[in-house]
């Protein structure tokens, strides 16, 4: 127990190396079992992983396409990391993505005549409330009724997946269009990109976000909260807290941030509503948030290096044969390593004790 | 109304719908055994995933469908074993475990369906399972006929599955060790159950009909694989089961509730019904929801999603 705090402690409040070592081991062990599979398939791993690394970071034309991928990544990637410092686990990332990416669309095609910063801040907003309304309801029955969290959001995804699937081909289709898809959002609606290239001003919402977050977890006093509402609610119970609605806050939250990066998607990427723009990014972004030890600073990090993995994978399914699609068992390799190694003292630990009992019979 | 109930509920839908739930049945039978030990596995679709794509390609090359249905199964079993390896021995969160499995398997099946079958797949058929061969009277049974007898063999072993499922839980002592193990996991092991070998056991067992349901999918009429076959259907399974409570005829009505909102989503849109098809399809969600607040947090496995770990106070 007393191990527990001081490893929560630890995070919260001062870098630890061990959070900066281990998912660089992950991503090593996860890079060596995909070596394994690269050269099962009678190709060079070094050569396919060149390629990976040429395609994603080593021109400014596949840097900035990593770093269109990075933007949802790591916006959705805090969002978890937000519920997950007070131990609820939010799947439904995915599920507030889409249901921003709609309230986005209804915002963001309409009002062609506000300027572009407020219409943005409008989009954001209006994204996020939707999003934050879609994860209350899992929030409010995990903390007044005990309802399993994972569970509710991992149903609710679906709905909302059929959902936006519903009004893309209903109320907010475009007229004439053979395509289920929106009208494009107004000029205004757009996010301006950056360098001439299809980098956009996203990345510096991830960034900005990340930042005040490190902030938040660090210095104030909600945010300790938060941290000990996840790991002793009790304790934080008998301080006067209102433990219950801090849960219930911490869900609206996570999912306004899960919702303003599917409008951020929208703005940013697509400039219309479509089908299926996001599938896994929720997934994915549990994947983020775990690789960075859960520090925001560090889903920028993590979010960068699956965007690149992502976007490498092009270049090297052209160059070698390898296809993309084995980027995503490198992924589930990385986490498996990063979490096993995270909870390796404890295993250890466990298991000593086993032989010292079964040898004392 | 009336006139519009005729269109929709008609045998081939039944059948059609009996023939959706079966590898949601067959999953969720595998499921309802690793939940109730206290194991939650949302891994379930990338078993089936591994199973769907290992079944055709086994199918194919050995030219002998049931050489693929055994193929699936053991790969599926591999993949149970890697789950059990994670959650139970290594005592990793269950919820990442599942993640990372079902992210590897949509990696491994795609990677695996490009480099062995090459980048057009369109045209490449494995053998695979007819209707079973029941004698013309019973085939052309008005109503029973269509519904009953003119499925495929995993329709039978997937009705088969659920009375077998509710004997080993409630009849045998194999179920008697199960339950205590997802209840109350310290009790079982002073009983002299080993949580360890019991959970093993359930996610290998998980594993197995995440192979049957697997090759369900793939090898009884389409006959080919392609990329995310399964469309979320092991996160299917699982609301089956949250929405039976965890048992396995409530699972398998739940998966038969599914199987129906398929097959009315299916009738929409070949009858032209001016209603979004969606619609069906999101109401099972939301009825699995409403039954959980309905019914609260005490259906729920006592030890359900917590690791257990041995010998630690």
């Amino acid at each position: 127990m007393g191990e527990d705090n001081k490893k929560s402690l630890g995070f919260a409040s001062r870098i630890n190396w061990s959070g900066i070592v281990t998912p660089l081991i992950g991503i090593a062990l996860g890079l060596s079992v995909g070596a394994i599979f690269i050269w099962s398939q009678g190709v060079n791993p070094l050569h396919a992983y060149y390629y990976l690394l040429e395609g994603s970071l080593l021109s400014w034309a596949s840097l900035s396409g990593t770093l269109v991928k990075t933007v949802p990544l790591a916006l959705t990637g805090l969002a978890v990391l937000y519920s997950y410092k007070s131990e609820i686990f939010n799947i439904g990332a995915e599920g507030q993505v889409y249901m921003g990416a709609i309230g986005a669309t209804i915002i963001g095609i309409n009002f062609p005549n506000v300027p572009a910063p407020l219409h943005i801040l409008m989009v954001l907003v209006f994204a996020g409330i939707l999003g934050g309304a879609f994860a209350f309801i899992p929030g409010y029955l995990k903390a007044y009724k005990g309802i399993n969290e994972i569970v509710v959001t991992m149903l609710m995804n679906y709905i909302a997946l059929y959902f936006l699937s519903m009004i893309v081909q209903g109320p907010l289709k475009e007229p004439d269009s053979f395509f289920p898809r929106s009208v494009p959002l107004v000029d205004t609606a757009v996010l301006p990109k950056l360098f001439g290239s299809h980098l956009h001003i996203g990345i510096v919402f991830a960034v900005v976000l990340a930042i005040f977050l490190s902030w938040f977890f660090r210095r104030t006093t909600t945010g300790f909260k938060m941290i000990a509402a996840g790991h002793n609610p009790n304790a934080l119970h008998y301080a006067g807290v209102n433990v219950k609605m801090l849960l219930t806050k911490v869900m609206v939250v996570s999912g306004f941030i899960a919702g303003a990066a599917g409008a951020v998607e929208i703005m940013g990427v697509h400039g219309r509503l479509i089908e299926n723009f996001s599938i896994g990014l929720g997934y994915d972004a549990i994947a983020v948030a775990l690789l960075a030890n859960l520090s925001p600073l560090g889903v920028l990090l993590s979010a960068l290096f699956f965007g690149a993995l992502k976007t490498g994978a092009n270049s090297m399914q052209i160059s070698t044969g390898i296809p993309v699609s084995f980027v995503y068992m490198v992924q589930a390799m990385v986490i498996l390593f990063v979490v096993a190694s995270k909870e390796m003292p404890r295993i250890i630990a466990i298991y000593n004790k086993r032989r010292r009992v079964k040898k004392n019979g | 109304m009336g006139e519009l109930a005729s269109v929709i509920f008609t045998a081939e839908f039944l059948g059609n719908s009996l023939r959706f739930a079966t590898p949601l049945i067959l999953a969720a039978m595998g499921g309802v055994v690793n939940e109730r030990t206290g194991v939650l596995n949302l891994g379930m679709d990338g078993m089936m995933l591994i199973g769907a794509f290992s079944a055709f390609a086994g199918s194919y090359f050995t030219g002998n469908a049931w050489m693929g249905v055994l193929i699936a199964v053991i790969s599926c079993l591999l993949i149970g074993l890697l789950h059990a390896f994670c959650t139970v021995t290594l005592v990793m969160n269950q919820v990442v475990v599942a993640v990372a499995i079902n992210t590897f398997s949509m990696g491994l099946a795609s990677s695996l369906l490009r480099t062995l079958f090459g980048t057009s797949t369109s045209a490449l058929r494995s053998p695979g399972f007819e209707n079973i061969a029941w004698p013309q009277a019973l085939q052309d049974l008005p109503f029973f006929g269509p519904v009953l007898f003119q499925q495929t063999i995993f329709v039978y072993i997937a009705i088969l599955a659920v009375p077998t499922i509710w004997w080993v839980f409630f009849k045998s002592t194999w179920g008697l060790s199960i339950r205590a193990v997802g209840e109350y996991p310290k009790a079982a092991e002073t009983m002299g159950v080993s949580v360890t070998k019991v959970r093993y056991l359930a996610l290998l067992f998980a594993g197995a009909m995440g192979g049957l349901s697997g090759a369900a999918l793939s090898i009884t009429g389409l006959n080919t694989f392609i990329d995310n076959m399964t469309a979320g259907r092991g996160f299917i399974a699982f609301a089956c089961i949250i929405f039976g409570r965890f048992h396995p005829v409530g699972a398998g009505l739940g998966a038969l509730m599914f199987g129906l909102a398929q097959g009315l989503q299916l009738r929409i849109q070949t009858v032209g019904i001016p209603m979004p098809y969606q619609i069906p399809i999101m109401f099972p969600y939301i009825i699995t929801i409403v039954l959980l607040v309905a019914m609260g947090s005490g259906s729920v496995p006592a030890g359900w999603g917590t690791p257990y770990y041995p010998d630690e106070e």
